[in-house]
């Protein structure tokens, strides 16, 4: 095996996996790593600057800013998580119908174009006026808000999957639709669905944290990182470390699920590239 | 042309009316009573089934909306239940600073984004092609609003060059003056996007560096700079404009965060405190409006795409 081939072909996937383990890792072990209580009010302690004790300082509660960071990705990372799971699951079914029968095709992607007419954050906006606050309503918002392209991605797939010659053979063997959609069309839509779903989650951390930052779909006392932004721009000019390093978190994720999608893409289908 | 564009727009019509419908159902959803917003929490019942009649409420809602389409086809939208004026009108107040936005970051977005991706192309696999590929990644990386701070303590509390929040119309304080209260948040959103456009401009470059008529003007002995300027670049120009539609699309739906950040009466900052108030009629105006703008900024990126590529035939 030649190491150095296969690092330059592996190399973005190895970067941008290694980055976003970092980032798992602290979510999962976040009880462990954080300082302090992220809740924990104490106004004695309000806006102290970094030092040994608050390694990031502490916000206008005298909360830990470190505390709060590291338990944000514990919530960035179970939103974009199940976001992912949903429009992975929902999009994919929805794809395979848009691309296999013309009526589906019609209906779905009408709707789909529709929805992608609207710029999400205001799409989740209003979704989430409709719900309400709470983590799983910000899910579903950013669900919906940003399926279509996952829908699309699929049934493009599938358009040209429908003429290759094994799939005009189990036709002409006589397997039912379900059979060709499921078992010979649908692995040839895993590698562009798998990229696909990497950059989505990029996004998809980068929206959760503007909805949380306009202060809408989750409560100021939960430690997400849209939330710890959107109550640090009040002191934006006596304490601006606490906007510098909670931004430097979510860039962290969204640039290590960039880097690996764009690897994966480079792996999986350099037509894409 | 004129026949493509009819078609074009008349092809715009399905997504649009799927936008109304979409946008019509969510905000009939939406918990809590207009007719109640509209009078405060101290209307009698009289008052509220008087209201409902009046803004016609109180119809099926297959009825409202009929009505409420027919009335947007001759160019009403309604009336704004917090500004109690049609909601063109209250679009149309708040629109300057966001197309002035959306302008100002075009032009950021594309002065630096073209000459990076260009850069990175030309030096392809060097250092300098990965540094720009690395810049821009970062870019990519950042959310606008968070850019946005980060500049605002940098150039207004440190340096005290530019306002960190507000804006002044034109009328009242002139060009020069709004665009100062707009650079911090057209640079927020410019240097976002500039770094898509360079991915874009890096591999559209690549793939016309590539070409056979580009080794022949080389082996003519064409200098390398006419041979990007005049040859590459032109044919590389319509993936470069399909970004640019796409970006400035993001730049108008993003507003309603950096407006925000900002403090900018713009329409983005109209939609997000019209949620707030429950402004129904207003939200769906604003959405309708966005959608619309969507539509035509992708007509107008693909009527471009001859001026710059005579081969393409518009059917």
């Amino acid at each position: 095996m030649n190491y150095a081939r296969m690092w330059y072909k592996y190399k973005s996937v190895a970067l941008g996996g290694f980055m976003f383990l970092i980032i798992v890792l602290v979510a999962v072990f976040s009880p462990q790593i954080a300082t302090h209580d992220p809740a924990r009010i104490s106004m004695r302690q309000a806006l102290q600057s970094p030092s040994s004790a608050h390694f990031c300082g502490t916000d206008e509660f005298g909360r830990d800013v470190f505390s709060r960071i590291v338990f944000g990705a514990r919530i960035s990372l179970s939103i974009s998580i199940s976001v992912l799971l949903i429009i992975g699951i929902a999009g994919t079914f929805l794809g395979l119908l848009a691309g296999y029968y013309d009526l589906a095709d019609t209906i779905i992607m009408r709707i789909m174009d529709g929805l992608m007419a609207f710029p999400t954050v205001i799409l989740a906006l209003v979704i989430l006026t409709v719900l309400g606050s709470g983590i799983s309503n910000i899910v579903l918002a950013l669900s919906i808000a940003q399926i279509p392209r996952v829908v699309r991605t699929v049934r493009t797939t599938v358009i040209s999957a429908k003429q290759y010659e094994h799939v005009e053979a189990a036709r002409a063997m006589g397997a039912s639709n379900s059979r060709i959609m499921f078992k010979y069309i649908l692995p040839l839509c895993i590698s562009p669905l798998i990229v696909r779903l990497t950059l989505t989650m990029a996004l998809t951390v980068l929206n959760e944290a503007s909805l949380t930052f306009l202060g809408v779909g989750l409560s100021p006392e939960t430690p997400s990182w849209g939330t710890i932004l959107s109550e640090a721009r009040q002191h934006v000019s006596t304490s601006p470390y606490l906007i510098l390093l909670p931004g430097a978190a979510i860039v962290w994720s969204v640039m290590a699920l960039n880097i690996l999608g764009d690897g994966l893409r480079d792996v999986l289908d350099p037509r894409l590239g | 042309m004129i026949r493509y564009t009819m078609r074009r727009l008349v092809a715009a019509i399905p997504t649009l009316l799927v936008v109304s419908v979409l946008i019509f159902v969510l905000i009939r959803m939406i918990p809590g009573n207009p007719a109640l917003v509209m009078l405060g929490d101290d209307a009698t019942s009289t008052e509220i089934a008087a209201m409902e009649k009046r803004l016609g409420i109180d119809q099926p809602l297959f009825v409202q909306f009929v009505r409420w389409g027919a009335n947007m086809l001759r160019g009403d939208l309604g009336n704004s239940i917090y500004y109690r004026i049609p909601v063109t009108q209250v679009i149309f107040s708040h629109l300057e600073p966001t197309l002035l936005l959306v302008l100002y970051s075009t032009i950021i977005f594309m002065l630096l984004g073209v000459p990076l991706g260009i850069t990175a192309a030309v030096h392809r696999n060097g250092f300098i092609d990965r540094f720009c590929m690395t810049v821009s990644m970062l870019g990519l990386s950042m959310p606008g609003f968070w850019l946005g701070l980060t500049l605002v303590i940098f150039f207004s509390v440190r340096l005290d060059i530019f306002p960190s929040v507000g804006y002044v119309m034109i009328r009242e304080g002139g060009l020069l003056e709004s665009l100062k209260y707009l650079t911090l948040p057209a640079l927020a959103m410019g240097l976002q996007r500039s770094a898509s456009i360079a991915r874009v401009t890096r591999s559209s470059m690549l793939e016309v560096l590539g070409n056979d008529y580009i080794r022949t003007a080389r082996a003519k002995g064409m200098i390398e700079r006419r041979i990007i300027g005049l040859h590459a670049l032109k044919n590389a120009a319509n993936q470069i404009l399909t970004q640019a539609g796409i970006s400035i699309a993001h730049i108008m739906g993003g507003s309603v965060v950096i407006e925000n950040v900002f403090n900018i009466p713009g329409i983005g900052r109209l939609a997000f405190d019209s949620i707030i108030r429950r402004d129904y009629p207003a939200i769906q105006g604003h959405i309708i409006f966005v959608a619309a703008v969507y539509v035509f900024v992708n007509l107008a990126v693909d009527l471009l795409y001859k001026f710059f590529d005579p081969r393409v035939e518009y059917k």
